[in-house]
């Protein structure tokens, strides 16, 4: 497959997963392995100073292999939000961000004004901006010239797993954007992730649809193949639709006529 | 006793001392942390120096699972 690219750099797979909400380290691990995902999200929160017995995340990611992508998850405010990227870059030593700034606590969608605030910030400072948007091609054409590395519209709300609710804006923000378009959000299950791919997503980043399913290793493999499913069957290009049949066997030489 | 405001919630600390020595009576490895001292972040090569004194406003984070 050919490979994605965001901000010069080279990926093989074009899934991207979460590291949330999984019954169980081992099983995340199994789980990242099974998706042939390159680049994991990860959130950024206090570390509990009275109780200090919790494992790390971290020694489940194995960092030689996966690329950490700090989110700012949680974050209500363009404020909070960079001040978060920044902690994430010294934690992790890399200035990548899938920048996040929620405007509504029921559907968690992203308060647009806010997240172009943020990335304008955190591009001036350096930082590789993933902005996670609404699926609307006027705002990614704006984050875009903000300095945006990829945009990130959502296919639906955080783990609703309602899968791709607008594909015609899909669409649009593909051909509208010169960075790539990943699918954040909202895929259920992998014709969900196929559809994304074969709208011309150029990646889809996912977290619960594998960490909530009941055998979450099987899932992150269908979503591999989904993925890639999808992805040649855009570059391969599919046949238009129509409203009647176009029969497939030659209509002469029929026997008896 | 001085105190100061550590992840949101007062803590005492006996006297003013550098990020370095606060990581450590915490027991917290430095390597997967990242720490913001009165909203600022504090770079690891800053640790031994930036002292944390009376008042101050520390936040200490690390990586958990998300989407």
């Amino acid at each position: 497959m050919d490979p994605l690219v965001i901000a010069g750099r080279s990926f093989q797979s074009r899934l991207i997963v979460g590291t949330g909400k999984y019954p169980s380290n081992p099983v995340m691990v199994q789980a990242h392995d099974a998706s042939g995902a390159e680049m994991v999200t990860v959130a950024v929160r206090r570390v509990n100073i009275s109780d200090r017995s919790r494992e790390s995340l971290l020694d489940y990611i194995d960092i030689s292999r996966y690329t950490l992508l700090p989110n700012t998850a949680g974050c209500y405010t363009a404020d909070e939000a960079v001040r978060t990227a920044r902690l994430a870059r010294e934690a992790g030593l890399s200035h990548w961000v899938k920048l996040e700034v929620i405007g509504d606590e029921k559907t968690l969608f992203p308060d647009n004004e806010a997240l172009l605030e943020a990335t304008r910030v955190l591009v001036k400072e350096g930082f590789v901006v993933l902005p996670y948007t609404t699926d609307d091609p006027v705002v990614c054409r704006k984050l875009e010239d903000a300095g945006a590395a990829a945009v990130m519209p959502l296919g639906a709300p955080i783990g609703s797993g309602l899968g791709i609710q607008n594909t015609n804006n899909i669409r649009i923000i593909r051909e509208f954007s010169h960075v790539p378009v990943i699918v954040d959000a909202g895929v259920g299950t992998a014709s969900d992730a196929s559809l994304a791919m074969e709208l011309g997503a150029d990646a889809v980043l996912m977290n619960t649809a594998i960490a909530g399913a009941r055998e979450p290793v099987t899932m992150a493999r269908a979503m591999r193949l989904a993925v890639e499913a999808g992805r040649l069957a855009y570059t391969a290009g599919r046949i238009p639709r129509r409203m009647y049949a176009n029969a497939s066997s030659p209509v002469e030489g029929l026997v008896g006529r | 006793m001085p105190q100061i405001l550590l992840n949101g919630e007062t803590h005492e600390i006996a006297a003013p001392l550098s990020v370095t020595a606060l990581l450590e009576r915490l027991g917290i490895d430095t390597r997967r942390v990242a720490v913001e001292r009165n909203l600022v972040v504090v770079r690891r090569a800053h640790y031994d120096s930036e002292i944390v004194s009376e008042g101050d406003e520390v936040e200490i984070v690390n990586f958990v699972g998300g989407g």
